[in-house]
């Protein structure tokens, strides 16, 4: 007697609940297969299903982003994205989010965030050549912050430091909404030639499937579904879902990789990241639309008796699945037993689209690949938060009450206003012998010395203003697009690309999902004006804990190109003798700033609009300034609004009586000149002969240029308003308390 | 002049010291694999690079001491051949006994990765004699392991025979003495904390000593 579907259906049910399917999701699954699935398949769709590896709320918001230009030579959709950069070569780059391990445990979860992006990189067939990391960090005042810290530094210094690639650049912020949710966005950028981009893809029927690296543990099984979920105040039992990282493997699986794809012997590759062999495998085939059949028994296992179940999930770190023609298969062993790396074939490529799994002789998986892949997309509701109208009040009058020298006092006491040496020292910068750049500058310069064609260096930057983007989302992310953009163009690079990493709460929440959308909007007005392409990219959503979601996050990784050999700008003064001016705007909004948030005690006042079209012309300014030669230093004005800028450029400089006296042009808003955000302005100093140029080339581009005032040498920062001094102070002052504010936390 | 860096399985400033040598200072220079053995024919100088050769996870350098290429090392020491230990090449002399002392996590318990000035301690052939006395050189640390260590007793014959070649002058890590950089008794070998070949040009009067060194001698 044929049982019927409901009576199948039954048995399994409470099961695939229990592993974070929704009965939604087990039905359609269900019919599709004309059976229900049993346990490790369940396994499969749960991993597959989730959140973190189907994107299934958030795909229908992706697809708006801009995504195409000339040079792009693979969108996302793989490991990582490509973008042409001449003379034959090009770059991969991507930048994805370790947030929940990292809360979990912050040492090794930081530190298989890097190994993890950097397998996306080098999978591409991409040497990696830098890392950039995004830490959010929760209120410092909070006992566990510290520990959280010193555990997030030190995971992704080891990694990077050992595997010997290295951190340029980057950003650290603390807002109490991160207190249990920190957020890990990592970022890898690799050099490849154009035409020798290796992808995740499993053709050739017939073709052995291998699997490299590491040996498979229990360490991190259902680290996927761990993801897709919200916190709860007792996540120390989520430990065992967390991976090790060993970089020294990595390291040798790097060099192994590489000197394989050199060699030509492999067809396709993908890392076994989250959801490990399953992901790998079932994408592999997928994009090439083929099926595979794989033997559980041949994968190479560290540890006795693994289920099938464990085999399929397992993220242990350090590991790649990769399928070459037969004929390969000694050649590759011979590479991977000289790093003394596992090797092993553990299946084929087949016809029919479907991916059968055995495992003593027991088939425990037979699923066709498309239904696994393509998950039911979610079209959940979305609403404005009900209380956005009051976070945007601001009382412009009680501002105006407080004399400035208070004001000043108040936004050089924020804790975002330090040095970050302490911490970045951590991290290896210089590793590769192509860094030009100190970590403390608007954008990192790695300089591409494997291209003997031109004289070309990368730029590099990260950026996000969180509480813009929970005030406006739209505006922040269009303003994460836009700072980075200015970052590059004060270093003289043509903004190329940028990788995008979104952090959010739940999505279930209407108000979260609400927040997405908007971001997606507003990165995507941005690049479509500046033209620059989203190529790769990252989703973490259910970053809450108790229900409480974190600030909006959409970190902003972007790339640039120098070309060239004239002088680099820097963002630090170099002399005691130099102009100071202002390019941009005069006046600057003051919703969402520093002042305010330091003032009122709480984020406030509504974000005003960037200007792109502003943006554009002042990247574009730039870009001609370095052509033109003029001998110049720039650092951007975000965070603090233009004083702290200023001082930022001379406590960077290794000038010790170096200083500076600015006045406030005549006629404007005191607070909008020194406390206002909107981009873009940019502070500049330069050899006082350079006027001129800086004043005919502004012109021409469509820029305001404003003389504000001189750099000197007895060591303090005056600011003056129609003759009268407003503030002063030795420079010493600020400066210590700059440099030993997150001593604390560091320890 | 002929230089060859090794590579060791977790070795990541090999391609750096290669590409110091080949690109910025134009000396021919090879690849050694660390399960070979080599008789170094011809080559002027051997370049321990620095990185992670075998993980670490034991002391640093300790396995790579046993490994293969160092009995080759070893002997062409022996035989008065340069080598140039960097980072982990120097902690990697240190384990195989090629220099004296050992080198121990930082004081700070941190990695830290910025420039430092160093001062010339002694000046020597063939690794600094373009140095006068004293003279300051600003090179890059990049480091966790870093804090020199030896005894008293180690010490002073270190002063004595005048093999501290470099001193910090601000002690980074803890380093005894301050010390960044030292070679074996009779001179030919040389560990150095810091990365010249990261700062080919700030380094430029180390680089030029060994070159004009290795000329005169051939």
């Amino acid at each position: 007697m044929k049982s019927t579907i409901d009576d199948l259906e039954v048995s399994t049910l409470p099961m695939a609940l229990s592993l974070g399917l929704s009965a939604d999701e087990y039905h359609h699954v269900c019919r599709k297969l004309e059976r229900a699935p049993v346990f490790a398949e369940l396994g499969v769709f749960s991993a597959m299903f989730s959140e973190h590896c189907s994107y299934k709320s958030s795909k229908k918001f992706l697809k708006r982003l801009p995504t195409s230009g000339k040079r792009v030579v693979q969108g996302p959709g793989e490991n990582a994205g490509v973008l042409d950069i001449g003379s034959g070569y090009a770059v991969a780059f991507k930048m994805e989010s370790h947030n929940h391990p990292s809360f979990i445990e912050p040492f090794q979860g930081a530190a298989t965030g890097v190994g993890g992006i950097l397998r996306d990189v080098f999978t591409m067939g991409a040497r990696p050549v830098a890392n950039m990391d995004c830490l959010y960090f929760g209120s410092p005042e909070w006992p566990g912050t510290a520990s959280i810290v010193r555990g997030v530094v030190h995971g992704v210094g080891h990694y990077g430091n050992c595997v010997g690639v290295p951190t340029v650049a980057g950003q650290t912020y603390f807002h109490p909404c991160y207190t249990r949710n920190p957020l890990v966005n990592a970022f890898t950028i690799g050099l490849l030639k154009k035409d020798e981009v290796f992808l995740g893809s499993a053709s050739g029927i017939g073709n052995p499937v291998m699997y490299v690296g590491s040996k498979t543990g229990r360490d991190g099984v259902h680290g996927a579904t761990m993801s897709s979920k919200e916190f709860s105040s007792d996540e120390e039992l989520e430990r065992p879902t967390v991976q090790v990282g060993d970089p020294f493997t990595e390291k040798l699986l790097l060099e192994a990789t590489l000197e394989a794809m050199k060699a030509r012997l492999i067809v396709g590759i993908q890392d076994m990241g989250a959801a490990g062999l399953t992901s790998s495998s079932f994408e592999m085939a997928c994009r090439a639309g083929t099926g595979m059949e794989i033997t559980l028994d041949n994968v190479p296992v560290r540890e006795r008796d693994l289920s099938a179940y464990e085999l399929l999930l397992s993220e242990s770190q350090e590991r790649m699945l990769l399928v070459c023609v037969p004929e390969n298969v000694s050649a590759l062993k011979a590479i991977f037993d000289k790093w003394d790396l596992h090797s092993e074939v553990i299946g084929s490529v087949t016809e029919g689209r479907s991916l059968k799994m055995t495992h003593r002789g027991r088939v425990v998986v037979n699923l066709p690949v498309e239904l696994v892949t393509d998950p039911l997309i979610l079209d959940r509701p979305v609403s404005v938060p009900s209380d956005l109208k009051q976070r945007w009040f601001l009382d412009r009058n009680r501002l105006l009450s407080i004399p400035v020298s208070e004001k000043i006092e108040k936004v050089l006491q924020d804790f975002s206003f330090a040095s970050p040496a302490k911490l970045v020292e951590q991290y290896d910068s210089q590793v590769g012998n192509r860094t030009v750049s100190t970590p403390f500058e608007d954008a990192a310069v790695v300089f591409l010395r494997d291209i003997s064609e031109r004289k070309v260096h990368l730029a590099l930057t990260a950026d996000c203003n969180p509480r813009v983007c929970w005030l406006s989302p739209r505006e922040g992310g269009k303003r994460a697009v836009a700072e980075s953009a200015i970052n590059l163009a004060t270093r003289g690079a043509e903004p190329i690309g940028i990788t995008d990493c979104l952090n959010f709460g739940s999505p279930e929440n209407p108000e979260v999902l609400w927040q997405f959308e908007e971001c997606i909007e507003g990165i995507s007005e941005a690049c479509a004006a500046l033209k620059i392409p989203v190529v790769s990219g990252n989703v973490s959503f259910y970053n809450e804990t108790d229900g409480v979601p974190i600030y909006p996050t959409p970190t902003v990784g972007m790339v640039g190109l120098i070309e060239g050999s004239e002088p680099l700008s820097r963002s630090f003064i170099s002399s005691t003798d130099w102009e100071i001016g202002l390019i941009g705007v005069k006046e600057a909004g003051l919703g969402g700033s520093t002042l305010a948030s330091q003032v009122f005690k709480r984020d406030c006042g509504q974000p005003e609009d960037t200007d792109l079209a502003m943006v554009d012309r002042t990247v574009k300014l730039f870009a001609k300034l370095r052509k033109s030669k003029t001998e110049f230093a720039a650092h951007d004005i975000s965070d603090g609004g233009l004083l702290v800028s200023l001082l930022e450029m001379l406590f960077y400089s290794k000038l010790p009586t170096l200083g500076a006296e600015i006045s406030c042009p005549g006629g404007v808003d005191l607070d909008r000149f020194l406390f206002g955000e909107t981009i873009p302005r940019v502070l500049v100093a330069y050899p006082h002969e350079e006027r001129v140029q800086f004043e005919m080339l502004a012109g021409q581009a469509g820029v305001p240029f404003t003389v504000l005032g001189a750099t000197h040498d007895h060591s303090e920062v005056k600011l003056k308003q129609g003759g009268a001094v407003i503030f002063q102070s030795p420079l010493e002052v600020i400066k210590t308390s700059w440099s030993n504010r997150w001593a604390g936390l560091l320890g | 002049m002929k230089a060859a860096v090794v590579t060791f399985p977790g070795s990541n400033c090999d391609e750096d010291a290669f590409d110091a040598l080949s690109r910025c200072l134009g000396v021919a220079t090879t690849r050694v694999w660390h399960k070979e053995t080599n008789d170094f024919s011809g080559v002027d100088l051997v370049v321990l690079p620095g990185g992670f050769s075998y993980g670490d996870y034991l002391r640093c350098g300790a396995m790579a001491a046993l490994s293969p290429i160092m009995q080759s090392v070893s002997a062409f020491a022996e035989r008065g051949g340069f080598v140039l230990g960097i980072c982990n090449g120097f902690q990697i002399l240190c384990e195989a006994k090629l220099l004296p002392g050992a080198l121990t996590l930082n004081e700070s318990r941190r990695f830290i990765c910025r420039d430092v000035v160093l001062k010339a301690r002694f000046v020597r052939s063939p690794w600094n004699s373009l140095l006068g006395q004293g003279a300051a050189v600003t090179l890059p640390i990049a480091h966790g392991d870093g804090r020199y260590w030896i005894d008293p007793a180690g010490l002073e014959a270190l002063e004595q025979k005048q093999q501290v070649l470099f001193t910090y002058e601000k002690n980074p890590n803890g380093s005894v003495a301050d010390i960044a950089g030292i070679c074996n008794e009779a001179g030919n070998v040389f560990g150095l904390m810091p990365h010249p070949e990261r700062a080919v040009e700030q380094g430029r009067k180390i680089w030029d000593s060994v070159l004009q060194s290795v000329r005169s001698a051939s």
